[in-house]
């Protein structure tokens, strides 16, 4: 982004600009109501009269707004934890309405890791193997001259970034087997996820080779590589860095979208989720669960990537 | 096939070649000889750099004969290849590989296209650094370098394979005029250790003490090949004297 040298002056120290954002905000929640939310905030089980709707809605908002004030004015590495802190705090209330049972909680969670967590992992990896494989692949057929290849690589990306992944998941693991394929839901699951991923994940791929110029093979060609040996040694290793960010994207999408794969029977995270809790009500407790488990994975994912990240931009700097 | 040495190690016979309806090179006919030094100026979209592309193939033409060391180029890539290994190019933006350091840069072809050892290629590489004097950079990525000092190591790097001929296309014209001077000191050294050179400059000076042979090109045809003192000195074709008085104005 470029930051400019002007620097936009704090529009929220303006009383009335405040006061007008507070009166937006108070609108806003007036219009949604959330009656039980303000039953909890005044601990009262009666219903919510008029005049305590508007005074919530208010004083709600007032808050918000003052508290985006404080924020604007402290200095950013504070603000950034803030905020940070926050809206984590957001998340946790939003789970504490729901009074969960945390000994329930507790009792099925190493069930949940040993089993869906480990599945969803294996599942996840091994789709992400074999769609970076088919992309590589793709990738070099779409920009080849061999109008066979290109022709085959084009089709493959259009069907399979075509249609639903849960369509796909459907038709491989109930039309595989009408064929003669006896498949079982693990491996139609791991097929489906590598193959539609692995259309997206070719595009970025084909991006990533042609953003590398002309420049490059023409001095490699001069120098008398051939194609295989210009791809692996010259342009494949300044590819890479460019990639990383959008295949990074890709690695946690296959990740939570393994979640699907749960409706055809696979007992992985998601699957877990909703079948630990039904038996006795205790719903929330396994989605928010798994909810939060998703995440950590998820974030496990991002810190690799910026890792990545840090590590290519060595050679581009001066 | 060895080549006799009066013979010609370039021979382009009328060469001609399209770019679609547009025809770039009309009929060329050049004979260039082992250790000739031959500069090509020429207004721009003259065809130029076209003709020292088609010599290493990375154009292709479509009419007439190029033979290069005896060899015949065509499609097929066992004479691309021979060809290439024989044919150095210096590129107007130098090209280099900004993944690899400079001393990489340089082993890369012997080393991963011809097989050649690692600690002797290095000991080589470190040897043509230390002739166009950029020896102490040998660590260093090409983004850390001025214009200058990517060219002297683009030069090298070319060098690196052991080629008979080298072919420079416009190698001055995207650098700052004070490293323009540091390169032609490199090329002119390359000059007088007796390599085939076909230069296409707009470096005047350059040819007057260098070329055996100024080459004059226009709309896709050589117009004027002359020795460098008859061709600076008063020239009979006018679109050639038209063209010098533009460019020696500077």
């Amino acid at each position: 982004m470029f930051a400019d040298t002007v620097v936009a002056e704090n529009r929220l120290k303006n009383p009335l600009f405040l006061a007008g954002i507070a009166l937006a905000i108070a609108a806003v929640i007036w219009l949604l109501n959330p009656t039980v939310l303000m039953q909890r905030l005044l601990e009262q089980e009666d219903d919510i009269g008029q005049m305590q709707r508007v005074i919530v809605s208010g004083a709600v908002a007032g808050a918000i707004a003052i508290n985006l004030l404080v924020l604007s004015l402290l200095p950013r590495m504070v603000q950034r934890v803030l905020v940070y802190a926050e809206l984590f705090a957001i998340v946790l209330a939003f789970a504490a309405v729901f009074d969960l049972d945390f000994a329930f909680i507790v009792e099925k969670l190493p069930y949940m890791v040993s089993q869906g967590v480990v599945t969803t992992l294996y599942v996840s990896a091994i789709s992400i193997v074999i769609a970076f494989c088919v992309a590589m692949l793709a990738a070099i057929a779409k920009l080849s001259t061999s109008e066979l290849a290109r022709s085959v690589a084009t089709f493959y990306t259009s069907v399979f970034r075509g249609l639903p992944l849960l369509m796909q998941l459907f038709l491989i693991y109930l039309g595989l087997p009408q064929l003669g394929f006896n498949i079982t839901a693990l491996p139609a699951g791991i097929i489906a996820l590598s193959l539609y991923y692995g259309a997206y994940m070719t595009e970025i791929f084909r991006a990533g080779i042609m953003s590398i110029p002309q420049g490059q093979w023409e001095a490699s060609r001069a120098l008398g590589f051939g194609f295989g040996r210009t791809m692996m040694r010259i342009i494949l290793p300044q590819a890479v860095p460019v990639v990383v960010p959008p295949t990074g994207n890709m690695f946690i999408a296959i990740l939570k979208d393994s979640s699907l794969v749960s409706v055809i029977g696979i007992w992985e995270l998601m699957y877990l989720s909703r079948n630990l809790g039904s038996a006795t009500f205790n719903h929330m407790e396994m989605l928010l669960t798994a909810a939060a488990i998703y995440w950590i994975l998820t974030i496990i994912l991002e810190i690799g990537q910026s890792k990545l990240e840090r590590h290519y931009s060595r050679s581009s700097s001066r | 096939m060895q080549p006799d040495q009066t013979a010609s190690i370039i021979s382009l016979q009328n060469v001609s070649k399209f770019f679609g309806n547009f025809q770039a090179l009309t009929d060329v006919n050049l004979e260039i000889k082992r250790g000739e030094k031959v500069v090509i100026c020429g207004p721009s979209g003259s065809g130029k750099s076209t003709l020292i592309r088609c010599i290493n193939r990375l154009e292709a033409h479509n009419g007439g004969d190029i033979f290069v060391d005896g060899v015949r180029l065509h499609e097929r890539m066992k004479e691309i290849q021979a060809v290439r290994t024989q044919v150095g190019m210096v590129f107007q933006q130098f090209n280099l590989f900004p993944h690899l350091t400079v001393i990489e840069n340089l082993m890369a072809a012997p080393v991963w296209v011809h097989g050649k050892d690692k600690a002797k290629s290095r000991e080589k590489a470190m040897g043509l650094l230390d002739r166009v004097k950029i020896a102490d950079q040998a660590e260093k990525y090409p983004i850390q370098l001025s214009g200058g000092q990517q060219q002297r190591v683009a030069i090298a790097r070319a060098l690196c394979v052991e080629p008979q001929v080298m072919l420079f296309d416009e190698p001055t014209s995207a650098l700052d005029p004070e490293m323009v001077s540091e390169v032609l000191e490199t090329m002119m050294d390359l000059a007088r250790s007796g390599m085939t050179m076909i230069c296409v400059t707009h470096e005047m000076g350059f040819a007057r003490a260098v070329a055996d042979r100024v080459i004059f090109m226009d709309k896709g045809q050589i117009v004027d090949a002359d020795s460098p003192e008859a061709f600076f000195a008063g020239n009979r074709n006018p679109r050639a004297q038209a063209f010098l008085d533009e460019i020696l104005s500077h």
